[in-house]
């Protein structure tokens, strides 16, 4: 099933992140997305995230797909030319997944082999209008592709809290150019700056998903604020984490903030996406407390 | 070694129709092979519809203190052009770009590699002879070396602070291309189609 068709229906679509292993052991990832995420919309599956090497996203999917999920299939332009996306991406639609997420991607440097080469043949929006060009059956070589071509959702992500949010702005509304279905953001701690950026991210009449992370404690605030791209956490956040530990420990605090911040943003975009970061078991109760 | 090789009549004319423009060439290094003669006659085409306020004809404009001492008695003529048309490699329009500020600078020519020596280039600016030059979809600023990912269609999520994920000592390219085109009042030229490289004219994959 392709999200695209729940956002024309109007819903609001919530879909979560899980990783793949560091190993050919999968039956942990499956068991907690089935346990905890088979409420939910759709799951995605990250592609080497941060530039480490792990367990395949497009072999993931289709373990996931397998349990009865609906998976999401992140694509990033780091490690493959546009011959092997095409490629994957053929192979995707032939596996049955139709939802995909396009990515630049890390560089190299930032992950577990800063040694290898990056490739960046393409990039997020060259990758869309290649997919695009896929869907009308010919490939971005101009070659016909044999048979009913395939066919996707096609997500896009943007950062919406970035410091540099109008450059953000302008790229994307040349992913929407490109072919761009939807959007998953990343994450959202500040709600006044996420509904700022709506209000001007209205005018692309595209679905976008609030990127929602749980705080697990003041130390990963932190290390969040001074390492990871437009994200940023206030300092009240960080307080509310302090204040008390063991409330901290259990979930309970960061699941409040991020319900919190669920609910300020749920009336300005189309749905939430959760990057659960090992804490799949704690997306229901988020989901309850947000009142979704 | 490089070449650099006049971009198509139609899109040099579609960057300066009706516009006023002041020329300038760059006969400079021996490493660079600058098609001189197509160049004349192209300008002479352009100087005969009236548009032309002035052309300078220099070596070395990649070098910024050369480029300074050398465009001092041109200022007036180029204060009454619009835009600035450049026939050099992509180092020298860079050059000319940043030196100009907020004067809408064009390339006119692709630069491409040629096996073998490569042309001295200054520190500040650098070109990579990708065949198809980006300069007038990025504000005089070039993405294939300013940005770690050499990126052509706009920024990637990894910027923080303006800094390049790769280098926080690096400011990030495509922040500053942002930057330039926001003071050229010409940020519509983000909206422009989906760039998608061409790797048979790179060095790497033509040799
Ligand atoms: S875009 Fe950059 S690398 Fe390509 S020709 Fe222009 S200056 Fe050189
Ligand atoms: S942070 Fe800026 S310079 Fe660095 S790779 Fe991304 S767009 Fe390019």
């Amino acid at each position: 099933m392709k999200i695209s068709e729940l956002f024309d229906r109007g819903e609001f679509v919530v879909t979560a992140e899980v990783g793949p292993p560091k190993g050919i052991h999968i039956e942990h990832v499956l068991e907690e997305a089935k346990t905890y995420l088979s409420g939910i919309t759709a799951v995605n599956v990250t592609d080497n995230q941060s530039s480490v090497m792990r367990l395949g996203s497009l072999a993931t999917c289709k373990a996931l797909k397998d349990e009865g999920l609906t998976p999401i299939f992140q694509l990033t332009c780091r490690d493959r030319n546009r011959i092997a996306l095409q490629s994957d991406l053929l192979s995707a639609a032939m596996l049955g997944i139709d939802n995909v997420l396009c990515l630049t991607g890390d560089h190299t440097k930032m992950g577990d082999h800063p040694q290898a080469k990056p490739v960046f043949d393409l990039d997020s929006v060259s990758l869309l209008h290649t997919i695009k060009q896929l869907e009308s059956g010919v490939d971005l070589g101009g070659n016909e592709l044999v048979g009913e071509p395939p066919k996707f959702a096609k997500g896009a992500v943007v950062s919406p809290c970035s410091d540099s949010v109008d450059a953000q702005l302008a790229k994307m509304e040349r992913k929407v150019a490109a072919g761009a279905d939807y959007f998953q953001t990343q994450a959202v701690f500040e709600p006044e700056k996420f509904i700022k950026f709506m209000e001007k991210a209205k005018q692309f009449g595209k679905p976008v998903q609030v990127g929602i992370i749980i705080p697990k404690s003041a130390g990963m605030a932190k290390f969040m604020n001074n390492n990871v791209a437009g994200v940023h956490v206030p300092d009240d956040m960080i307080e509310e984490l302090k204040a008390d530990k063991e409330k901290t420990k259990a979930g309970i605090t960061g699941v409040e903030i991020a319900a919190r911040i669920i609910k300020e943003c749920k009336p300005y975009c189309q749905g939430v996406h959760i990057m659960a970061l090992g804490w799949e078991s704690k997306v229901p109760a988020l989901l309850e407390q947000a009142g979704i | 070694m490089l070449i650099t090789e006049l971009k198509s009549k139609e899109t040099i004319v579609s960057l300066v129709d009706g516009k006023k423009v002041f020329i300038i060439n760059c006969h400079g290094c021996k490493e660079v092979h600058f098609p001189e003669k197509e160049a004349a006659e192209f300008q002479k085409e352009l100087a005969d519809s009236g548009n032309v306020t002035g052309i300078m004809t220099k070596d070395y404009i990649c070098n910024p203190e050369n480029l300074k001492l050398r465009i001092q008695k041109y200022m007036d003529a180029i204060e009454a052009a619009d835009a600035v048309l450049v026939f050099s490699c992509g180092v020298g329009v860079q050059t000319i770009a940043e030196y100009l500020g907020d004067k809408p600078v064009y390339a006119a020519c692709d630069t491409y590699p040629l096996p073998g020596f490569q042309g001295v280039t200054p520190l500040e600016y650098d070109c990579k002879q990708c065949g198809e030059c980006y300069l007038n979809l990025t504000g005089g600023i070039c993405p294939i070396t300013a940005c770690s990912k050499s990126l052509v269609n706009g920024q990637c999520g990894g910027s923080k602070d303006g800094k390049c994920e790769v280098d926080s000592n690096m400011e990030c390219g495509w922040e500053r291309i942002y930057r330039r085109l926001a003071q050229l009042g010409r940020l519509d030229v983000l909206k422009c189609p989906t760039q998608v490289r061409n790797y048979a004219t790179d060095e790497e994959v033509s040799k």
